[in-house]
């Protein structure tokens, strides 16, 4: 060994002990681990072991590249420790509990005691956790023969880096060190203290109030899940709707679903201050020219993601990064040296955990194997999972006619699905927009129940270059919410039907009346 | 008398007797000293310069049927664009307007900004196509109507469309003295339309042509329940820029895309109201073909005495809107009416079969802005909106009086700022390839 390096968990370590924490840490991050003596040289050395760095590196072992893997907290990154993972199993029971308080629309009978067992809802997210941790586990990536380092990498030059008194030299590198959450700069909020996804899965007890702070789709899943939990919660948006990216139609169905729940929604409104008194946060809110004050015990911020690039001595190698957007790449996720390529949050723009897949791999078959693809190439899908979920992938409409495209959106609300009808979750629609006069899709929208699983159907034939046409020929398990794609898809044949299909039907049926 | 005769006979006694009613909200509610027209019949509500627009459109056809003297007119209308001339323009929180826009609540006597209102451009616009209708109308040689047309140019040619924008490419919502612009701008179809038009129409202030296609951008173009429309949930998005601009037949860029126009389309958005009542995806009482019109307008809440058991969450004043909502249950028998130009047949039968269930919405003195048939009392009567709403009667006044008359479009089409504004959008063909 070069050196010796015994783990020392920085921030953000677990608060509780449980079996389900004990197994995620020997899994990120064992308290006995020490770092391996570095190779003479590694075809890819890999800055960050969270989504995109873990991605790359079984992708790049798997076809016999020599890896070296640098992480400074815990493998697996935001999306097992404190994003994605945490957050849906959170997401699940609290959509469990708003099931069975309203029980009596299925026909059932509500629970007598409806009463939210916040350590039980918390003990599963740890232990849906522990479990997934065992994929990106240390034994995994040392099995793969991928060689791991923990603690914080600082380039030394274009060809080498340090970490933990080590030096890797590298024939290709990729910082994908992630992003942590954006703190909004309010006056008070420090001092009051605050959660983000980074600390809000450790709580043991609930806020009684909860104030969150952003209406994106962090917010918004944050704050549905602890209404649904039982937190008396306020969201406040400075927008005039919540994803301001989203369908009109999509935000304003969350705002009613939020409103539905029991969440007191403040959109047009912003945070002016937070002062503690008594133990208690009060919270100045200014909406135009309306002044409030909300009192509550706990605020959760939930206002977008900053790249991770401080500490890395990027200068050293000769790359360009800011503050801001992170570190600078071309479309082939190139920095401004060659040997040094980027990818996921800390790069790009879609910080979600496919896109940042996808753009490791884009960055194996570049760095390593030649190829020349391109991250403008990919089509992205996106979705947040609030309840309905809100799913979207290519362009907006907006977008499409703001490029002189000429566009249509076919339009089925769920409440035209029987599938939807019989599961009570009549609340969303499916639009897909395609060129005006022709089957080409060039976005959808889906807000539903389970978005998220149906808008692959959209992505594959966006990449595969399936037109609306075909996909009304694909038959469609029945009953299924799924189904409302197809319905689009037959709305699409029979507007084309009556113009040229429905002259010629009409011929041919004219013809064998003869 | 032969059965068709005998039908339309009857439809022009129903819509004469409506419309009647509807303009007696202007008699009753406007303050003769100044042509302030309260917004609604409720105690101390102050003044909407919207429903001042409507008021000053409604009074030709009043003269016309004789509801209303021509001086009468002249001097509520003159009592009206005086005031707005002479009002305190400095834009203070308690002046009336700035920049040639007016706040959208005043008082009813002092004319003075009250609800800390918003500077509004669309209240503003809604108010100025009121000025202009009545600048068209009043076309004779007295010294009154020489004054009327003078004041209307004057206070149109003073709004400041150019400062509107802000820093964007569209048009902002509104200004408040004390927070400046509020943060966000028109997206979407919707009633302002005539905002864009007769903002381009401008001689003094006009913004620059693109400003039309960067709003119109946003549209959505949709196929629903197989109807393809230019997507807009509310009803009375399809009908407020209608009262004014005559749609049939001329087409913006947009419209030509789409081989529609805007008046075909809100024809459509009737089907769409229809289809959506009948589906009543949310099980409420009272929805079928003949009993629909969600739109913006009064609904009941929650914390009304007897209502908050309902387990249902109730909107109060809201733009409730097809398919995606909101919806709670409420209707606007004035929302269908006023589609009465677009689809008149569907419409009368409609209008019949929802004072027939519903007799209580409807009394001597107009439409109720919303009734909902799922809350009932304990002797079965719906719940309805209590009081009126000058915009609803407004509405009703200029559709109906259109769908009888054409008065209101046939001034407009002569309304140079009018087809100025129309062409500097884009609009081509129809009425407009007549006009100099």
């Amino acid at each position: 060994l070069n050196r010796a390096a015994t783990v020392q968990l920085g921030s953000g370590a677990p608060l509780v002990r449980d079996s389900a924490e004990r197994e995620r840490i020997d899994n990120v991050r064992p308290a006995n681990w020490r770092n391996p003596a570095p190779a003479p040289h590694y075809d890819l050395v890999i800055v960050g072991a969270g989504t995109a760095g873990l991605v790359a590196a079984q992708a790049a072992a798997s076809r016999g590249a020599k890896i070296a893997l640098v992480e400074r907290h815990l493998l697996g990154g935001t999306c097992l420790n404190t994003g994605c993972v945490p957050s849906k199993a959170l997401l699940r029971t609290s959509r469990l509990y708003a099931e069975m308080r309203h029980a009596d629309r299925y026909g059932a009978c509500i629970p007598g005691d409806v009463r939210v067992d916040f350590p039980a809802v918390m003990r599963r997210v740890r232990g849906v956790r522990a479990r997934i941790s065992r994929a990106d586990s240390v034994r995994q990536l040392t099995a793969a023969g991928i060689a791991l380092f923990f603690g914080q990498a600082r380039f030394t030059r274009a060809d080498a880096l340090e970490v933990e008194g080590a030096t890797l030299h590298f024939g290709k590198a990729l910082i994908a060190t992630g992003a942590r959450p954006d703190t909004p700069a309010i006056p008070g909020l420090a001092q009051a203290g605050y959660l983000t996804n980074e600390n809000a899965f450790d709580l043991t007890r609930p806020p009684r109030r909860l104030l969150v702070i952003g209406g994106g789709p962090l917010g918004c899943e944050m704050a549905q899940a602890f209404c649904r939990l039982g937190v008396q919660t306020t969201i406040v948006q400075k927008r005039p709707l919540f994803l301001p990216r989203e369908e009109r139609d999509a935000a304003q169905i969350l705002s009613d679903s939020f409103a539905r729940d029991g969440i007191e929604v403040r959109l047009n409104t912003r945070v002016l201050n937070v002062h503690v008194d008594g133990g208690a946060k009060l919270v100045d809110l200014v909406s135009d020219d309306y002044h409030s004050t909300v009192v509550v015990d706990a605020i959760l911020t939930g206002t977008g993601r900053l790249p991770n690039t401080t500490g890395l001595d990027l200068e050293a190698a000769g790359v360009d990064a800011d503050p801001q957007h992170g570190v600078q790449v071309d479309d082939f996720l190139r920095t401004r040296n060659r040997r040094i390529y980027a990818a996921g949050d800390v790069c790009l723009d879609h910080k979600f955990n496919d896109t940042a897949q996808a753009s490791a791999l884009i960055v194996v078959e570049n760095a390593l194997f030649g190829g020349r693809r391109r991250l403008s190439e990919l089509t992205i899908p996106w979705c947040t999972y609030t309840d309905p979920e809100i799913a979207h992938v290519g362009l907006y409409a907006r977008q499409a006619r703001e490029r002189n495209i000429p566009v249509k959106t076919f339009t089925i609300p769920l409440h035209d699905v029987d599938r939807a009808i019989a599961d009570d979750e009549e609340v969303g629609f499916v639009k897909i927009s395609v060129r005006e006069r022709t089957d080409r899709i060039l976005g959808a929208t889906i807000v539903a129940r389970h978005a998220g699983e149906m808008i692959s159907e959209m992505t594959l034939a966006i990449v595969a270059g399936v037109g609306l046409r075909m996909v009304a020929r694909v038959i469609h398990a029945y009953p299924t919410q799924a189904e409302a794609i197809r319905k689009a898809a037959d709305a699409y044949v029979r507007t084309r039907a009556l113009s040229y299909g429905q002259r010629r039907s009409t011929a041919w049926l004219r013809w064998l009346r003869r | 008398m032969n059965h068709g005769a005998a039908a339309a006979d009857a439809d022009e006694i129903l819509l004469d007797g409506i419309q009647q009613a509807a303009f007696g909200y202007f008699r009753q509610m406007v303050n003769p000293a100044n042509g302030l027209v309260a917004d609604t019949t409720r105690d101390h509500w102050p003044c909407s310069i919207a429903v001042v627009g409507f008021a000053l459109s409604a009074y030709p056809g009043a003269v016309e049927r004789g509801w209303l003297s021509r001086d009468e007119a002249v001097e509520l209308c003159l009592a009206a664009l005086r005031f707005f001339r002479d009002s305190d323009q400095r834009g203070t929180p308690d002046s009336t307007g700035y920049k040639g826009f007016y706040y959208h609540f005043l008082d009813m006597q002092s004319g003075r900004r009250t609800w800390r209102s918003e500077l509004s451009m669309i209240d503003t616009a809604l108010l100025i196509a009121g000025a202009l209708t009545a600048r068209m109308y009043f076309d004779g040689e007295t010294l009154q109507e020489a004054e009327l047309r003078e004041i209307a140019d004057e206070l149109y040619r003073r709004i400041d469309w150019r400062w509107a924008q802000h820093d964007r490419e569209t048009i902002m919502q509104g200004w408040k003295p004390e927070s400046g612009f509020l943060h966000y701008g028109w997206e979407g179809y919707s009633e302002s339309i005539l905002l864009y038009v007769l903002a381009l129409g401008s001689p003094t202030h006009a913004p620059a042509r693109r400003i039309y296609e960067a709003w119109s951008a946003t549209y959505q173009w949709e196929n629903l329940y197989g109807v393809d429309f230019l997507y807009a949930g509310p009803l009375f998005i399809h009908q407020f820029s209608h009262a004014w601009i005559d749609f049939r037949g001329i087409r913006d860029r947009f419209m030509r895309e789409k081989r529609s126009d805007y008046f075909e389309n809100s024809r459509r958005a009737v089907v769409v109201q229809r289809e959506y009542a009948w589906r009543n995806p949310l099980g409420f009482a009272g929805y079928d073909e003949d009993c629909w019109g969600l739109t913006a307008g009064d609904g009941p809440t929650n914390d009304m005495p007897g209502i908050s058991g309902s387990g249902r969450r109730l909107l109060g004043y809201a733009a409730r809107g097809v398919p995606f909502g909101p919806d709670d249950g409420t209707l606007a028998g004035w929302a269908a009416l006023a589609s009465l130009p677009f689809a008149p047949d569907v419409v009368l039968s409609t209008v019949r079969a929802m004072r027939r269930r519903y007799s209580q919405m409807h009394t001597d003195h107009g439409y109720a802005s919303g009734f909902n048939p799922g809350l009932v009392d304990a002797d079965g009567r719906c719940w309805v909106s209590p009081g009126h709403y000058g915009l609803d009667q407004g509405i009703v006044t200029l559709m109906i009086e259109n769908h009888r008359s054409e008065l209101i479009w046939r001034l407009m089409r002569k309304c140079p700022y009018v087809v100025d504004g129309l062409r500097r959008a884009g609009f081509t063909g129809g009425w407009l390839r007549s006009q100099p």
